[in-house]
């Protein structure tokens, strides 16, 4: 069996790739792009109009893209891990230098059919990095001070040029990518519980060095109700849309929050919001669920894997990608302070679109060649 | 390889028990989002579903149809009529600067009301109704009508608003209304309920007393509404109760020829009805012109009112509070005879004065009336022989019959919150308020409406009436189909002790103005169906002086403000009295010159005018 697999694993051909195509990861991820679609629609108040449409093309043009990847060895994923790190270090310094202020922070380039958002794109670039340092080290070297280091800068470098945007959010999720790996890949749980202790002991100074606006979000998080028309606005406004959803939702295209704009950002970092007044407690749950089952499927491709690299990858992809759905769950949900995190897919945006659809691709790829070996 | 391979297991068994410690995490968490979403969507719905109600729910109310006055003949005195308004809704103009410009030279905007139209405009948000002018006349509405081409966005509009048909006829009965402002909306629970912004509201008046009749209800439109208070749908429109409309006891015919009989003179004339307390006309002088104050009166025309010598602010019927002057007699003679002081056979020898404590009291006349009994001294007014009885009866027993007749208290109780309630003095009141004992001089001047009484015309009115009925109580009344809830267990009871003593009385009436030597004698109607009893008076303003006696000025030789008040009384047709009236005229002069006439005219038209009124009451009992 063993020897049987490996043989043909040395020629795969187009219809073994087909065969272990993983269907069912591909089928959610699509039920979720037409879902966004349908979102997207109603964010645009029941019309075809801008967002739905740009919305659209980006769907369909990185689901081909993810499709072309998840054909693409996985050999080749690894080969380029550190390359197109750097490549997105290049973009980072080149956003830094030439880049477009919108809003007051510094965050895109234009490439003239997309705005590209590079923090984005270091969301997973940075795991396929970290993945392809991790992989062939000896479990001995995992800990020592020399990895630790490395990794450290590894992570510090994009999370530097993520801040100076300045652009908070992207940056500790950058840093949550990184950390996952760190964490898969055996470095010592001690470690961990340092960071988190320092980090909970340190959080006064950090909070006395926040700028004024994120203190406010802060604030913010901890009573809404003191600012109910200023900085409260947001989340009381959120809570409300999905509080009123009730069990059932309100129907689709009947959400008066977002259709009478009450709710903010509707079409980005809020469209969970949206999703959930229409579609209420049920259809969220549903969603939940979708997005479980693509974690589930991107966890059991990893456990599938005999290649540590895509295990690494794949770990460390999902643990991301659940952090990103929480954190931008509890954010609309009041759980947690407002902090610019889309969600996955749903969100409008093609860069993250983008990082989530190569993700999703390598983790494809992981699974179609699940029996390659990298040396 | 081996070395290799044990490490790589080493690996694959640290990473799989991680994998398990995160998977087990994860599946916390999203327990822990999905229990969240159940508190909010399932168990905290009802609380979120009416917040985000009232986020996109608003209500509007519009400003209720205020009910009208009516006169007794269903004739509109006041009422809602057409008033033309132009709106801009400021979103809808492309260029508002030259349409806001063009406005102001087709209105002929002052730089003033344009200022504030610009910082209206400022206030509200771009799709909210600008209001640039809500009382167009009629030519610049048209003139608008005839340069919409040019004016885009610019709305004309034909709103409702009140109108006060007959100008200054009824300014002081009625009032007038304008915008309510914070004191209105505190003290009347009416006007709170019902506030909009704009809102017509009663000031004075009838307008005032009767405001929560009139005022009707707001009708309300629920409309769905964005983020921004856009309007987006309507959701419900429910419609309000128009106010409801009073039918007054005044005829208009009767109040317009007082307010014609008062022009340019200060004073106040009412008549009422002698049975049922009807008011048939009820006017004080100056006035003007209710419809300046509904849209809010400029400050010239405030001005012009304010300033005014003859005080046109002050409601005179109600407000004025005059010494009756010879008015009083009636009162006096009656409260004699009632107390039996006197018969009609006693008489007093009327010198032109009589001398008390070293006090000269003097008569009117001179040169003195003789010998003259209680008829003769009605009919000329001898000063001196109403000293004698009025000393004869003391001021407390003449005070008791005049309350009873209605003077010293509120003809209209609560009705009317400007009402004086006069004063009837005695010697328990001097006690009081003045600390001081009585004096019998002060009882002898009394007697001649003159020191400390008061009257207010509507009260001699009333006391009048009261006469003219054989002494009966009555209650006046201003709403024609009020059923009074509680009908006053004195009404019509007697207020005398013998009806032959009204009888005496209202023969000495009757003589003083229809026999030769009476004071009115030369306003009388001679025709029985017209024919009147009345008593004139003439009070001091001031003391007068032994100079100014000894000069005996013409009363135009006088200057304005020290001129006596004319005063009369009067009730008719003698023979079946119907009617009562009261007529009292600021610095006329004399009553038998200058108040009795006009009760002459008033007379001819109260009856002819009352076969009419007849026929209205025979109307609604044949229709039940």
């Amino acid at each position: 069996m063993y020897q049987h697999k490996r043989l043909s694993s040395g020629n795969f051909n187009i219809i073994q790739k087909f065969k272990n195509f993983d269907y069912l990861l591909l089928v959610c991820i699509l039920l979720l792009g037409f879902i966004s679609l349908a979102t997207m629609y109603s964010t645009d108040g029941g019309k075809v109009l801008f967002h739905t449409k740009s919305h659209f093309t980006k769907l369909i043009i990185f689901s081909i893209m993810m499709l072309i990847i998840s054909f693409i060895n996985i050999k080749y994923w690894f080969h380029i891990g550190y390359i197109s790190y750097l490549s997105v270090i290049g973009l980072l310094i080149w956003t830094y230098l030439f880049g477009i202020t919108s809003s007051g922070s510094q965050r895109w380039i234009d490439l003239y059919f997309i705005n590209l958002q590079p923090s984005e794109l270091m969301k997973i670039f940075i795991i396929l990095c970290l993945a392809k340092y991790f992989h062939r080290m000896k479990i001995e070297n995992v800990n020592s001070i020399y990895t630790i280091l490395t990794s450290l800068i590894i992570i510090l470098l994009p999370m530097g040029l993520v801040i100076v945007q300045p652009d908070l959010g992207t940056s500790l999720l950058i840093a949550i990518s990184g950390i996952a790996v760190l964490w898969f890949a055996g470095i010592n749980h001690k470690y961990f519980i340092y960071t988190v202790l320092g980090f909970v002991i340190s959080l006064p100074f950090i909070i006395a060095f926040l700028k004024p606006y994120q203190k406010l979000r802060v604030l913010t998080f901890l009573n809404p109700d003191k600012d109910p028309l200023g900085a409260g606005y947001q989340i009381i406004q959120s809570k409300i849309a999905v509080g009123s959803g009730g069990i059932f939702g309100k129907g689709f295209l009947k959400g008066t929050q977002s259709y009478l704009e009450f709710l903010p950002e509707k079409h980005t970092d809020f469209i969970f919001t949206l999703f959930s007044e229409e579609f209420g407690f049920l259809g969220s749950v549903i969603l939940l669920i979708i997005y479980a089952i693509i974690i589930y499927r991107i966890v059991a491709v990893g456990a599938g894997s005999r290649s540590y690299f895509a295990k690494i990858f794949c770990y460390s992809f999902g643990a991301a990608i659940f952090v990103f759905i929480t954190i931008n769950m509890s954010m609309v949900l009041g759980l947690l302070p407002i902090v610019g995190s889309p969600l996955p897919i749903m969100s409008y945006g093609g860069s993250s679109m983008l990082a989530t659809m190569i993700g999703f691709g390598i983790v494809m790829s992981a699974k179609v060649h699940s029996q390659q070996l990298i040396a | 390889m081996i070395n290799s391979s044990s490490d790589n297991v080493r690996k694959l068994n640290s990473i799989n028990r991680r994998m398990f410690i995160t998977g087990s995490l994860k599946f916390c968490i999203m327990i822990g989002i999905v229990s969240r979403l159940f508190f909010l969507q399932v168990k905290e719905n009802k609380k979120y579903l009416t917040l985000s109600d009232k986020n996109r729910i608003r209500e509007w109310k519009l400003a209720p149809v205020r009910g009208e006055f009516h006169d007794y003949f269903g004739n509109v005195i006041a009422g809602n009529f057409e008033a033309y308004q132009l709106h801009v809704i400021p979103e809808q103009v492309e260029d508002f600067r030259y349409v806001i410009y063009r406005l102001k030279d087709l209105l002929e905007l002052s730089e003033k009301e344009f200022r504030k139209v610009l910082k209206k405009k400022n206030e509200i948000k771009p799709w909210e109704t600008l209001i640039v002018s809500d009382n167009l006349s009629w030519q610049k509405f048209s003139k608008i009508n005839n340069h919409l081409y040019d004016l885009n966005g610019v709305k004309p509009v034909i709103s409702i608003s009140r109108k006060y048909p007959f100008s200054e006829n009824f300014t002081h009965l009625i009032g007038y209304v304008s915008q309510a402002n914070q004191n209105d909306i505190e003290n009347t629970e009416a006007i709170k309920k019902n506030f909009v912004p704009g809102l017509k509201v009663g000031k004075v008046g009838l307008e005032k007393s009767f405001e929560e009749k009139l005022i009707g209800s707001n009708d309300i439109e629920r409309y769905e509404v964005n983020a921004y208070g856009r309007r987006i749908s309507q959701l419900e429109f429910q419609k309000g109760k128009k106010g409801k409309t009073l039918r007054l006891t005044i005829d208009t015919e009767i109040q317009k020829l007082t307010n014609e009989l008062l022009k340019d003179k200060a004073g106040s004339i009412c008549v009422m009805d002698i049975y049922s307390g009807e008011i048939i006309a009820m006017n004080s002088s100056p006035s003007f012109d209710p419809n300046l104050f509904v849209f809010g009166i400029s400050n010239d025309d405030w001005q012009l009112i304010r300033n005014n010598p003859m005080k046109p602010l002050v409601n005179k019927t109600l407000q004025g509070n005059y010494s009756p002057g010879s008015t009083i007699k009636p009162i006096v003679a009656l409260s004699a005879l009632e107390n039996g002081i006197i018969n009609t056979k006693f008489t007093v020898k009327c010198t032109g004065k009589t001398e008390m404590y070293g006090q000269t009291y003097h008569c009117w006349k001179k040169k003195g009336h003789g010998f003259v009994s209680l008829r003769n001294a009605m009919k000329q007014s001898c000063d001196t022989y109403f000293y004698e009885i009025a000393r004869r009866l003391g001021v407390d027993k003449l005070s008791e019959t005049a309350k009873k007749f209605g003077l010293g208290e509120k003809v209209f109780g609560d009705l009317f919150n400007i009402e004086k309630k006069g004063l009837v003095p005695n010697t328990q009141w001097k006690k009081n308020a003045l600390g001081q004992g009585w004096l019998l001089g002060e009882t002898m001047i009394t007697g001649i409406g003159q020191g400390y009484i008061q009257t207010t015309p509507i009260q001699l009115c009333l006391m009048t009436a009261h006469i003219a009925n054989g002494g009966y109580k009555i209650y006046p009344k201003i709403l024609a189909d009020e059923e009074l809830k509680v009908i006053p267990e004195d009404k019509f009871t007697p207020l005398h002790q013998n009806s032959k003593n009204m009888r005496i009385i209202q023969d000495a009436m009757f003589g003083s103005t229809n026999e030769v030597m009476g004071t009115s004698y030369r306003s009388r109607i001679d025709n029985p169906k017209y024919q009147f009893a009345g008593k004139t008076g003439t009070s001091q303003v001031k003391k007068i002086t032994a100079q100014e006696r000894e000069l005996d000025l013409k009363t135009f030789e006088i200057p304005y403000e020290q001129r006596d008040h004319a005063l009369y009384i009067a009730f008719g047709p003698y023979k079946s009295p119907r009617y009562a009236l009261s007529i009292i005229i600021e610095h006329g002069g004399n009553g038998s010159t200058m108040a009795a006439p006009m009760a002459k005219k008033l007379f001819k038209l109260i009856i002819d005018r009352h076969k009419i009124r007849q026929s209205i009451n025979d109307k609604k009992y044949l229709e039940i």
